[in-house]
């Protein structure tokens, strides 16, 4: 039985076609998912991503325990900023991709996906042992909405004293909004400016309330999971499960730049993982015709050998054809959709990139 | 609740057909509860005029957002039209999936797949949600 969200009853009010996720019953779409997709890119969309987990890590070697347990350099971080990093196993398989925010000196906050925040967190305690740390899984405590395109800051400052126009991209400042405390972040998964509002499980149904009522005339609309996933493919965002999987280093998802082999100290992976060339290639592609690629289907080169799989397939709203993203080990020319080798376009990532 | 007009067929792959009373031409969409469960509807492949199918033969697919459904031949015989403005405007089967967005005509040599009533549909519809 899945897990309802603290917005359950809103959804439901508002005719959300609900599908299971990652053990959660979360908003598939409220309408047209293609509608709220262009929303979030010409106006602004409200997100329900209570499912994510919120993993606190405490104490005087908060910092220390993270930069073992974690690729990235989360010692160098100032506080009140924030980073994209990735927890990845001792072989360098990639555990969870995760932003970790620099709360204090000594308090941080990693937020996981939903399929893997237990992993993670039973991970990092394990990770823990021996640094004078405290992993503390909140994310029962926790409800986040994320208000995303370019209407955002308008929206979320008039119910908020807090400096937005200061909030840089990546940052995260305690603060109220519409009465409510929130940990204000300025981090998303659509290729929009937006935040993301972490706040108290029991006051998610106020803040959605008045998000929706400030955000009302600047075309704020309520938007799902299928909005999410075609907005971040676009955006080229990996996904876990897909581009990210136990069997891929960050290095095969073209993101080696988060392993950062110049901070102090071992960390789990470091071994595995240093000087180590990717095994495989994240391309972007476009179809030449309608049909549309899916996770999972083959891609194969102009002689037809299979080159390669697809890890997310979708068609896209702002380019008008169907896109993919696709791990391959040499240039590819189709994929075969239920046995058809439907010619692409090869194109460099992301698909969508907005304007400044 | 979908609407499920009652004057039509429907099979058990939520396609409805019509004309089956009066004469050996029917037509064929997808229910507007399929259409709703799909999603927004960004391309049909339909099959080409002339072609002849046999009762319970996957000739179309509908894509959506996130999948791609199977459209059946709920009878045998012969494709005689396609919704061509579906290549333009694929929405129409979530807007009118019983009028506009309507798929495809064909005239039947009489074998059929189950088709089953409005009534059964509303009833099988109902067990699956």
């Amino acid at each position: 039985m899945s897990r309802p969200t603290p917005l359950h009853e809103v959804h439901k009010s508002l005719g959300a076609t609900l599908t299971d996720f990652a053990g959660w019953l979360m908003p598939l779409r409220y309408g047209s998912e293609s509608a709220e997709h262009t929303a979030v890119r010409t106006a602004a969309g409200l997100f329900d991503l209570s499912h994510m987990g919120e993993i606190h890590v405490t104490g005087p070697g908060a910092a220390s325990a993270l930069d073992y347990a974690l690729v990235g350099n989360v010692g160098a971080l100032e506080p009140g900023r924030a980073r994209y990093t990735m927890m990845c196993d001792a072989g360098g398989g990639i555990v969870d991709d995760l932003i970790v925010y620099r709360l204090a000196a000594d308090e941080f906050m990693v937020c996981a996906n939903a399929s893997n925040y237990l992993r993670v967190a039973r991970e990092l305690t394990g990770r823990a042992t021996g640094f004078d740390a405290v992993v503390d899984d909140r994310s029962d405590s926790y409800a986040l909405l994320a208000v995303q395109g370019p209407h955002s800051q308008e929206i979320v400052a008039g119910l908020t004293d807090a400096d937005l126009a200061n909030l840089k991209y990546y940052t995260g400042l305690p603060g109220t909004v519409a009465g409510v405390e929130a940990l204000i972040a300025r981090t998303g998964y659509t290729g929009e400016d937006g935040f993301e509002l972490f706040v108290g499980a029991g006051d998610a149904v106020k803040l959605w309330g008045a998000l929706m009522e400030a955000g009302a005339a600047e075309g704020l609309v309520p938007a799902g999971l299928s909005a999410r996933d075609t907005l971040r493919l676009e955006a080229g965002m990996p996904l876990y499960g897909n581009e990210l999987t136990a069997a891929t280093t960050p290095m095969d998802a073209g993101l080696g730049r988060v392993v950062r082999f110049d901070k102090p100290g071992d960390f789990v992976g470091r071994a595995a993982l240093d000087g180590s060339e990717p095994t495989k290639r994240l391309v972007g592609l476009v179809m030449k015709g309608r049909r549309v690629p899916r996770h999972g289907f083959a891609v194969v080169d102009a002689d037809g050998a299979v080159v390669g799989e697809v890890t997310s397939g979708a068609p896209s709203p702002s380019i008008g054809r169907p896109i993919a993203m696709a791990y391959v080990t040499t240039t590819p020319a189709a994929v075969d959709i239920r046995g058809s080798h439907e010619p692409v376009d090869v194109v460099d990532l992301p698909f969508y990139r907005r304007k400044k | 609740m979908s609407s499920i007009p009652d004057e039509l067929s429907y099979t058990k792959e939520h396609e409805w057909v019509a004309g089956l009373d009066d004469g050996l031409t029917v037509t064929v969409g997808i229910t507007a509860y399929a259409a709703e469960q799909l999603g927004d509807v960004v391309f049909v492949q339909l099959p080409e005029v002339g072609r002849q199918v046999e009762a319970g033969e996957a000739i179309a697919e509908v894509e959506s957002t996130k999948s791609v459904s199977d459209i059946y031949a709920p009878v045998g015989g012969e494709i005689v039209a396609v919704n061509t403005a579906l290549d333009e405007d694929p929405s129409l089967v979530n807007s009118n999936p019983y009028a506009d967005g309507w798929l495809f005509e064909m005239r039947s040599n009489g074998a059929t797949e189950d088709l089953i009533t409005a009534e059964e549909y509303a009833a099988l519809i109902s067990g699956d949600s």
